[in-house]
């Protein structure tokens, strides 16, 4: 009995220290409040209306400083806009085609310009990172398509910085062109309150608020480094179905086998 | 054993002239195997299993990834979005190598607690380090390629232990980048290397059963087996009882590699490489975690407190020296543990010890992964002098003094007579 005590305690000291790692919270910065999000869970879903209107809040706000450079036009698709809705959206964006078939470019040498396709990655608001840290002051608005995996908790961390921008203590002190946020590790962030009230006019009717545009923007976020991830609970719910019957099997077959010997 | 004659023609024709089908009926077929194994001495097959399933999943994803310092980030990207089922390929690559080491922790902490490395079997168990060691440098090498933050990061760290080494150590270090800093020439020599390596383990790995299958398995009992009504054919028993431990280990495996897929990552490698701005912390994967902690555990002024060849060894080659030394050491446990008895069942300080050894390397886990400052910097460096005086002082002490209680008669004597260790092998 001891010893089973011992080895639970082993067990779980283990999963604990492996915990220790990645949970680590970023020094300095406030502990992020815990969300209802669709994509938690075994059976974790995408609401395809929340990533619309994410999409919504990415490409109208968001965009405007920031890329979602892995990801496709045609994957909006998955996200419930029509074939012709996503060659609408692509075609607005301006893509550098670079020398045509015939090696041509224009006679300035400036790269030709042709609308967006389906194809095409969704073009990033800057050139490259030197032009965008020129155009906001020395800060690099970094990509986003990862962005919920590449932060501890992710999408809570998200929900939290972009609802949590407040006027900073008095004792505080905030370097020039900087923003007080405590979810940011050192509490200061390069980046201006994105969102407000109304800040989109969402078209399925729902209200802008900034809580509700944070989680719709990170959902669509979650989307955007996961898109893999309805799929992959579904299979995993099956698979692991399958694999509960079939171990139950296994042990049957095993106590069978070993019963000769007692 | 005599050479059976094989009822199919074509069995016969074949095994008349390459006896492949007497060698396996040999080796996994009537294989004699104490009868009173327990569910421990399943993860020696387990993680020969996770080898098969890392070398498969590797070979694909090696079809979709670029060995380029600009494309392998966006290529392991396209693997997880573009390729066909190639998020499920990564996931359980990249989970497959925490699995690989769970499982190959609790079969080394197994031969610890059963004192399986005594004579007879002491080339087994250090080829088992060799194997260790093996694994730990493909892991190393393959965490490298997605070129995230923490691969270039850890990279650097890694590499540059070897600057500590005499007269040498600079030449060394550029050798293994192909530079003068980790680039293109480092990522492409890894992806080679890491490639390579895999064939390595799975030849150490002939070799480790060569070397089982001539004294065959040690018993939870820790005594000899001394006839056949000790031994039972290792099909059906074992067959049956190793796939009803796959089937349990792949309901763990694969709940995270579907459910929590990056339970076992650093957020920070989704970030690509960037050589401009280091990480808070460098933190490498969790099953490197005890051994970076003795790393950061030597004190700047070790070389002053002690001493001793204060000019070859500066605190930094002290760290890197003692992480050595924490798993070379390994391989010079059979003689360093001086008990005749092998199971800890009869060893009762042993017992105790063995526990306390195993929580101090949990303890050194932890404080791997904090930053190397204040009460984690102390707690870290007590639990590197007790890893050291465990393998040093505590096991060949022990041995020496530890008043053992009585082994039984034999297996089959033990198992008969019912009790626990009946159970053990039901």
């Amino acid at each position: 009995m001891f010893k089973k005590i011992l080895i639970v305690a082993f067990v779980f000291a283990l999963f604990s220290s492996i915990n220790a790692g990645p949970l680590q919270a970023a020094e300095g910065a406030a502990h992020p409040a815990s969300q209802e999000w669709t994509t938690d869970g075994l059976f974790g879903f995408f609401d395809r209306k929340q990533l619309k209107r994410g999409w919504q809040v990415y490409s109208e706000i968001c965009a405007s400083c920031h890329s979602v450079r892995l990801v496709y036009y045609r994957h909006l698709e998955e996200i419930g806009f029509s074939p012709d809705e996503v060659k609408k959206i692509a075609a607005e964006a301006e893509v550098a085609a670079g020398p045509n078939e015939d090696g041509e470019t224009h006679n300035d040498g400036e790269l030709i310009v042709r609308p967006g396709k389906p194809f095409d990655k969704i073009v990033s608001p800057y050139p490259n990172d030197l032009a965008a840290r020129a155009a906001n002051a020395g800060a690099l608005p970094p990509d986003l398509s990862l962005m919920t995996k590449a932060r501890k908790n992710g999408a809570n961390y998200l929900h939290a910085l972009l609802t949590g921008y407040k006027e900073a203590p008095a004792d505080f002190k905030l370097t020039e062109d900087m923003n007080y946020n405590p979810y940011f590790p050192g509490s200061q962030i390069a980046m201006g309150e994105p969102l407000s009230d109304d800040g989109v006019e969402y078209a399925d009717g729902t209200k802008a608020t900034v809580d509700q545009m944070s989680k719709d923007i990170t959902a669509f976020l979650v989307w955007a480094a996961e898109p893999e991830l309805e799929e992959r609970k579904r299979m995993g719910v099956k698979v692991m179905l399958f694999l509960i019957i079939f171990t139950a099997m296994l042990y049957a077959v095993k106590r069978q086998v070993w019963a000769k010997l007692h | 054993m005599s050479t059976p004659t094989w009822k199919n023609p074509i069995v016969q024709w074949v095994d008349h002239r390459l006896p492949i089908v007497t060698f396996l009926d040999h080796a996994i077929v009537k294989y004699p195997t104490p009868r009173n194994l327990n569910y421990w001495w399943n993860f020696g097959s387990l993680a020969g299993l996770i080898l098969v399933i890392m070398i498969g999943t590797g070979i694909i994803l090696a079809m979709s990834y670029t060995p380029h310092t600009s494309m392998a980030f966006d290529s392991v990207e396209r693997i997880m979005r573009d390729v066909n089922y190639g998020w499920l390929i990564r996931y359980l690559h990249m989970n497959g190598g925490s699995m690989f080491f769970i499982a190959v922790y609790i079969h080394i902490f197994r031969g610890m607690y059963y004192g399986s490395y005594k004579e007879p079997r002491e080339l087994l168990w250090i080829i088992g380090i060799f194997i260790f060691f093996a694994m730990m440098s493909t892991a190393f090498l393959g965490y490298v390629l997605p070129w995230g933050q923490m691969s270039f990061w850890g990279a650097t760290v890694i590499t540059n232990l070897f600057s500590i080494i005499p007269f040498f150590g600079e030449s060394i270090v550029q050798w293994l980048w192909g530079g003068f800093s980790i680039d293109n020439p480092t990522l492409n020599k890894f992806y080679s290397l890491h490639y390579l390596m895999p064939f390595v383990i799975f030849a150490l790995v002939f070799v480790h059963l060569w070397a089982l299958h001539t004294h065959k398995s040690s018993n939870p009992l820790g005594i000899e087996v001394k006839g056949d009504e000790d031994e039972i054919p290792f099909h059906p028993y074992y067959t049956a009882k190793d796939a009803y431990g796959v089937g349990l280990f792949l309901i763990f495996f694969l709940g995270f590699t579907f459910f929590a897929p990056n339970f076992f990552g650093e957020p920070d490698n989704y970030i690509e490489a960037n050589p401009l701005v280091t990480p808070t912390h460098i933190v490498p994967e969790w099953y490197f975690l005890p051994f970076y902690a003795i790393l950061r555990a030597v004190p700047d002024n070790f070389v002053d407190v002690w001493g001793i060849l204060p000019v070859i060894i500066s605190a930094k080659a002290a760290g890197v020296i003692a992480m050595f030394a924490s798993i070379l050491l390994l391989l010079v446990l059979p003689w360093l543990d001086t008990s005749k008895v092998r199971s800890a069942k009869f060893r009762p300080t042993y017992f105790w010890l063995f526990w306390l050894f195993v929580i101090d390397t949990i303890i050194l886990g932890f404080m791997g992964a904090k930053p190397a400052e204040g009460t984690f910097l102390l707690i870290g460096r007590l639990a590197t002098a007790y890893y050291f005086l465990h393998l040093v002082i505590f096991i060949p002490l022990v041995g020496k003094f530890e008043k053992t209680k009585p082994l039984p008669e034999s297996i089959s004597a033990a198992v008969t007579a019912g009790g626990s260790d009946a159970k053990e092998g039901s």
